[in-house]
C-alpha cells in the first residue's frame, strides 16, 4: 500500500510486538475453543460478526459492540496505535473477540471483551488470553482495565481482585480504572487462564477461516 | 379430611427475570390459572393465596408480597399470606394449601413460589442464602452452603466411596434432561470428559468448595412456579383431572450441622419421606420418579438414599448404572433440578410439584417418563434442618 504523506503523519509509530502464540481450550461442552491473533486483514470479517450486536442493549451488549467495531477499524486503518485483537473460534466460527494495546513496554490496555456465543466461559477465557499476552508475551508489568458492564466488572475487577487505581487514566473513560499487576497476575493465573500449544495444524488452519456465527443467543430469531 | 388435588400448574423461565418480584409471580400464577381454567376477577373461585418467598424482604426490600400478588391479579377477597422457609418455602406453602383445603376452610387454595436473586451478585445471594445458618455457632464464623456442602461431601466420599466423578455424572444427567425442559435456566449439557477430565477442566470447571466445582453446584437464578390446589371432591369443575397430593410429611433436625450426631445421615429427610410415605400409604418402590433437592449434586445422592430409593451409600452406584435418569428404573430430575434448571429458592419446593404434575398428566415432552403414577418431591431447607417431602399420585 501507498501511503501518501498525509496518511503518513497521521499513522502512529508501531512497536514490533512478539505475536500472541495461539492456544485452544477445552470448553465444558467439549468443544475446543482456538484463540489466536487477528491480522488486520481479518478485520473486516470481525466487523459483521460484532455488527449485529451494536443494537443489543441487554447486559451492555450496544456499548461494549459498538466501541469493539470502532476500535477494529481504527485499527484496520491505522488510527491506533500498537493495538492487538484475539479472536476465539470454535470449529473456524467466530465465538468471541478481545482487544488491548501496548502503551509502552511496562503498561498495556484492555480495551474491550465480547462473548457472542454464551454460557461456556468464553469471555473469561478470552479475557485471560489478553491478559497473558500482556504479562508473559509481551513483557508487561500492569495492564489498565475498566469495564462497562456488571458481568465484566465481576469477572475482572472482583475476581482477580484487580487494583483500584482511581488517579490513573484510561482511554475509554468509565468506572475508575483498575489495575492487573505482574502479583495478582501470578496469583490468579492458575485458576484463570488455561489452554494447550502449539494447535494442531489443521484445526489452526479451520479457526482462521473465521466463519461468522449463524446465530446470536443474544438476539433470538437471528438470522444471517 | 377431604382429598386435594392439583388442578393446574404454571412456571415461568427460570433464570433472569425482566420484569419485577410481583409481575414475575403474577406471570406464573396467570399460567396456573388458564390451566385449571380459572379466570380472574368477579367471581374467580379462589379461597386463598399462598405465596412462597425466602428473599423478598432481603433481596427485593418488598414484604406481604401475597398481599400484592392478590391486588395484581385482581384475585380480592381472596385469605393470603407469605410463607418463608428458606428454601423449602415452597413445599412448605403446598403444606398449608393442602390443610386448607383438607381442614374444609376452603375449596381452591393458588400457590406461587418465587425469587427474584439475580439483582445482587453470586457472592451477595450466598452470603443471602446463609443468613438461614445458625448466626452464632455457622454464619459468624462465614460458613456458606456451598462450605458445608463441601464438607458433606468430603465425608459421604470417605464414607461410601462417592467420586468426583460419580457427581459429575449426576450434573452431566440433569443438564441432558433439562434440555427437554423449555422453563430450565440452563440449556447447555456438559462434557463429561471436559468438567472433569481434561487438563483444562481445573479452570473450565474450578473447585467452588472443595470437593464440588462449579459443575456440582446449582445456579443463582430468578424464577417463579405455581399450582392451584383443589378439594377432589370437586374435581368435575376443572378442565383437566386434578393429580391427587397423596402425602405430605416434614421433619426438622439440629440448626447447627456440628449437633448431629451423625454429619452424614439426613435425618429430617429421613423422617419426612416416612411420614409422606406413611400418609400415602405408598413405599419408596412404589415411586416412579422424583425430583429431589440437588442444590449440590451430593445432596441428589444422598437424598435417594434417605428417601429409601437406594441402600444407604449406593445411591452414587445406582447413578453410575444409569438408573436415576429418564429410561432408568427411578428417573430422578427429570426437569433438570435445581442443577440445572435453576434453583430460585421460594420457587423450588412449587417449581418440583409443577414437574411432577406434569409427569403424572404425560404432559413432560421429551423427559417423560412412561407409565409414571406416584411421584416424590424432597424440598431441603437449611442444611437439611427442614425439609418437606410430598407425593403425587395420578387418579386412575
Amino acid at each position: 500500500m501507498i501511503v501518501d504523506k498525509l496518511e503518513q503523519s497521521l499513522r502512529p509509530p508501531e512497536t514490533n510486538m512478539p505475536p500472541y502464540p495461539p492456544k485452544y481450550i477445552t470448553l465444558a461442552s467439549g468443544e475446543k475453543m482456538v484463540v489466536h491473533q487477528a491480522s488486520r486483514e481479518d478485520v473486516p470479517r470481525l466487523l459483521e460478526a460484532v455488527r449485529p450486536l451494536v443494537t443489543v442493549e441487554k447486559d451492555f451488549y450496544d456499548i461494549v459492540a459498538a466501541r469493539l467495531y470502532a476500535e477494529l477499524l481504527a485499527y484496520q486503518r491505522y488510527r491506533v496505535k500498537d493495538e492487538y485483537v484475539l479472536v476465539g473460534t470454535i470449529d473456524g466460527v467466530i465465538v468471541g473477540i478481545v482487544n488491548g494495546r501496548m502503551v509502552d513496554d511496562r503498561v498495556g490496555m484492555s480495551y474491550h471483551t465480547v462473548a457472542i456465543k454464551r454460557g461456556l466461559r468464553i469471555g473469561a477465557q478470552l479475557f485471560a488470553a489478553k491478559m497473558e499476552y500482556h504479562m508473559d508475551y509481551l513483557g508487561q508489568q500492569e495492564v489498565l482495565i475498566v469495564a462497562e458492564s456488571p458481568i465484566g466488572y465481576r469477572r475482572w475487577m472482583i475476581e482477580y481482585e484487580l487494583e483500584s487505581r482511581p488517579s490513573t487514566w484510561h482511554e475509554l473513560g468509565g468506572v475508575p480504572t483498575h489495575v492487573l499487576t505482574k502479583a495478582l497476575w501470578e496469583k490468579h493465573k492458575p485458576m484463570k487462564c488455561t489452554g494447550r500449544r502449539p494447535v494442531p495444524p489443521e484445526m489452526l488452519e479451520v479457526a482462521k477461516k473465521l466463519i461468522l456465527p449463524s446465530e446470536y443467543p443474544q438476539i433470538p430469531g437471528f438470522k444471517r | 379430611m377431604r382429598k386435594v388435588g392439583i388442578a393446574g400448574v404454571g412456571h415461568t423461565k427460570f433464570g433472569r427475570s425482566e420484569v419485577p418480584l410481583v409481575d414475575m409471580l403474577a406471570l406464573a400464577a396467570l399460567e396456573a390459572l388458564d390451566d385449571a381454567g380459572i379466570r380472574t376477577g368477579k367471581g374467580h373461585g379462589v379461597d386463598q393465596v399462598f405465596v412462597a418467598s425466602m428473599g423478598a424482604g432481603l433481596l427485593n426490600r418488598q414484604s406481604s408480597v401475597a398481599s400484592a400478588l392478590v391486588d395484581t391479579l385482581n384475585l380480592q377477597p381472596a385469605m393470603a399470606e407469605t410463607v418463608e422457609n428458606g428454601p423449602a418455602s415452597g413445599a412448605s406453602a403446598v403444606k398449608l394449601g393442602y390443610m386448607g383445603i383438607a381442614s374444609g376452610m376452603c375449596d381452591v387454595a393458588l400457590v406461587v413460589g418465587g425469587e427474584l436473586m439475580r439483582v445482587v451478585t453470586g457472592w451477595e445471594a450466598t452470603d443471602f442464602v446463609a443468613t438461614m445458618l445458625h448466626p452464632d455457632a455457622e454464619y459468624a464464623y462465614g460458613l456458606t452452603l456451598p462450605a458445608f456442602a463441601g464438607m458433606f461431601t468430603r465425608l459421604y466420599m470417605d464414607k461410601y466411596g462417592v467420586t468426583e466423578k460419580d457427581l459429575a455424572m449426576v450434573a452431566v444427567k440433569n443438564h441432558e434432561h433439562a434440555m427437554h425442559n423449555p422453563v430450565a435456566h440452563i440449556q447447555l449439557v456438559p462434557s463429561f470428559h471436559a468438567i472433569i477430565e481434561d487438563e483444562d477442566a481445573p479452570v473450565i470447571n474450578p473447585y467452588v468448595a472443595e470437593p464440588l466445582r462449579v459443575y456440582d453446584v446449582c445456579p443463582v437464578s430468578d424464577g417463579a412456579a405455581a399450582v392451584v390446589l383443589c378439594a377432589m371432591d370437586l374435581a368435575d369443575r376443572f378442565p383437566k383431572k386434578p393429580v391427587r397430593i397423596a402425602g405430605i410429611g416434614q421433619a426438622t433436625d439440629t440448626h447447627v450441622v456440628a449437633e448431629r450426631e451423625v454429619p452424614t445421615d439426613l435425618l429430617a429427610v429421613r423422617l419426612a419421606a416416612q411420614r409422606a410415605y406413611a400418609m400415602a400409604g405408598l413405599k419408596p418402590e412404589d415411586i416412579d420418579v422424583a425430583e429431589l433437592h440437588d442444590a449440590f449434586t451430593i445432596l441428589e445422592i444422598a437424598i435417594s438414599e434417605e428417601a429409601g430409593l437406594f441402600p444407604r451409600g449406593e445411591g452414587h452406584l445406582a447413578v453410575r448404572r444409569g438408573e436415576t435418569r429418564v429410561g432408568g428404573r427411578i428417573p430422578i430430575n427429570t426437569s433438570g433440578g435445581l442443577k440445572a434448571k435453576g434453583h430460585p429458592l421460594g420457587a423450588t419446593g412449587v417449581s418440583q410439584i409443577v414437574e411432577l404434575v406434569r409427569q403424572l398428566r404425560g404432559e413432560a415432552g421429551g423427559r417423560q417418563v412412561e407409565g409414571a403414577r406416584h411421584g416424590l418431591a424432597v424440598n431441603f431447607g437449611g442444611f437439611g434442618n427442614n425439609v418437606v417431602a410430598t407425593i403425587l399420585s395420578k387418579e386412575e
